[in-house]
């Protein structure tokens, strides 16, 4: 199968140019700042040490994230018309949660207050999971109506809060990060399972080549740059104290990495549409067999 | 109850492209802007291969993704099926665009035209400024239909009431009419030849039906 010299059109699946790296800054710092949110919360209500600087660092990350979708849109000065449909749009209760969760957020940073954080943790929690629907949602795009982008975006998200909170407590003392990193590293190695899932659902499924190639060419990074390189230092920073900081620094900054290439490539490099495929249709390819095609597809 | 369709029989499409054609026409829409483009296919494997000339565009469908993904409610669906978008609603997220599985949505932020910079004279009447940064898409002609309708006209029969890529359709390739009525054209049609859908398997009920030989 292949289109002609004079083809009305794209037959085959094409990547999606409507969003681009701005849509996925959203995603990126918005599953940074929900998952700082979330992590710190729990470190705050476990421990007892409330950071408010982190609190405040989590409402920067979700405003700059909507922020860059507003530099997206066609309309701009529109974006009141985004909460009209909260019935059955994603994009709309995601853009509904936010007021609550930057008051929230500013609130436990300006207070310190426990309860506060604990709200916080919830509005960024479902913040975080209308962001995993709403890619969910896409039903143009087979690497994100894939249903295993759910637990991937929630726990990229969580892994991201982890490393951004990670740099926050990197001078603490090894008993006020103890309980964090014990989050970080599961949060990370949550992600890795379901990143592993992901990829091959979406080949069991035959996704277009070009998604699949795409979220291929990161694999390597995602395991050692985004995985055991947090690992290897936040364990390191137990086993060489001395040097705990620094090693906890970058376990964080490695974790927060691996969301931003994650999340980068599906929603820029991975996000092909399906192209057109024909059903098996008897007798229309001649008398042998069938036009079943699906052109560009794994 | 009235549920409009298009039919398109890939036995008698020649791939020429006239509804692309008579759809910019009539719509205006700016260069790389297709609501109706005909795709040209090659199936089989030689010694058997033969070309689809497949018509697509905007499939209406029964549970369009996009309605349900918009944050506006700019996108609607007619009690008669059609779904449209309300331009002073649409705040041009795109996520319509990435929710269609017929890749049948398009964005344009600046106006362009098909010659330089200057409009020719059916894009100079036609231009609308209020389809820059939003989405657009083919909307079956609606505004025709509904002014043919309100003469008493046939949608599907009389070209008047109908869109004018069935009208300009050099083949009879395509054909428009009411599925809920079995004295109509598509109703017969659908009734006496094979057909399908397109990505039936997304559940989206797409109105946009193939012919393609008999049972």
């Amino acid at each position: 199968m292949r289109r002609s010299g004079n083809s009305g059109g794209r037959i085959g699946p094409s990547l999606q140019k409507s969003w681009d790296r701005r849509a996925a800054a959203n995603f990126i710092a918005g599953g940074c700042g929900s998952g700082l949110a979330i992590l710190s919360s729990a470190n705050a209500l476990w421990s007892g040490n409330l950071e408010p600087s982190a609190f405040a660092a989590a409402a920067v990350l979700i405003a700059l994230g909507l922020l860059f979708v507003w530099f997206e849109i066609g309309r701009p000065w529109r974006f009141l018309h985004v909460f009209f449909h909260p019935q059955t749009s994603w994009m709309t209760r995601e853009a509904a949660l936010a007021p609550p969760l930057l008051v929230a957020l500013a609130a436990t940073a300006l207070s310190a207050n426990r309860a506060a954080a604990a709200a916080s943790a919830l509005l960024a929690l479902a913040f975080l999971a209308t962001q995993a629907r709403i890619l969910r949602a896409a039903r143009g795009i087979p690497a994100w109506r894939e249903p295993l982008i759910q637990p991937l975006i929630l726990s990229t998200g969580l892994a991201e809060g982890a490393g951004a909170a990670l740099l926050f407590f990197a001078f603490a003392p090894v008993s006020e990060r103890l309980f964090l990193s014990v989050l970080a590293l599961a949060a990370v190695a949550l992600r890795q399972f379901a990143w592993r899932f992901y990829c091959r659902r979406l080949e069991s499924r035959g996704a277009p080549k070009g998604a699949l190639a795409a979220l291929q060419a990161i694999d390597k990074p995602v395991l050692w740059a985004a995985t055991l390189a947090p690992f290897l230092f936040l364990l390191a920073t137990f086993a060489f104290p001395l040097f705990a900081a620094p090693f906890a620094v970058t376990a964080g900054v490695s974790a927060i990495f691996g969301g931003v290439l994650i999340k980068g490539v599906i929603v820029t490099r991975a996000a092909f549409n399906q192209g057109f495929a024909l059903p098996d249709l008897p007798g229309l390819a001649g008398t042998g067999g069938g036009a079943s095609t699906r052109p560009g597809r794994s | 109850m009235t549920r409009w369709v298009m039919v398109a029989d890939l036995e008698r499409c020649v791939g020429c492209q006239t509804c692309t054609a008579a759809c910019k026409e009539e719509n205006a829409t700016p260069p790389g802007v297709q609501w109706r483009r005909v795709l040209d296919m090659e199936t089989g494997e030689y010694p058997d291969v033969r070309r689809i000339f497949l018509p697509v565009g905007c499939m209406h469908c029964d549970e369009p993704p996009c309605m349900d993904v918009c944050p506006s409610t700019a996108t609607r669906q007619r009690a008669d099926g059609i779904v449209t978008i309300d331009y002073d609603l649409c705040i041009g997220c795109g996520y319509c665009i990435v929710s269609c599985p017929y890749d049948a949505r398009f964005r344009t932020d600046r106006a362009r035209f098909a010659y330089g910079g200057r409009p020719n004279e059916a894009e100079r009447k036609r231009f609308d400024e209020r389809r820059l940064g939003v989405a657009t898409k083919c909307n079956f002609c609606v505004e025709r239909l509904d002014a043919g309708i309100a003469k008493g006209l046939s949608p599907g029969l009389d070209p008047e009431a109908s869109p004018v890529c069935v009208n300009s359709c050099i083949a009879s390739a395509l054909y428009f009419g009411d599925i809920d009525d079995p004295q109509s054209g598509v109703w017969v049609l659908l009734s006496q030849k094979n057909h399908f859908r397109l990505h039936e398997e997304l559940g989206t009920g797409p109105r946009l039906y193939y012919l393609w030989g008999s049972p």
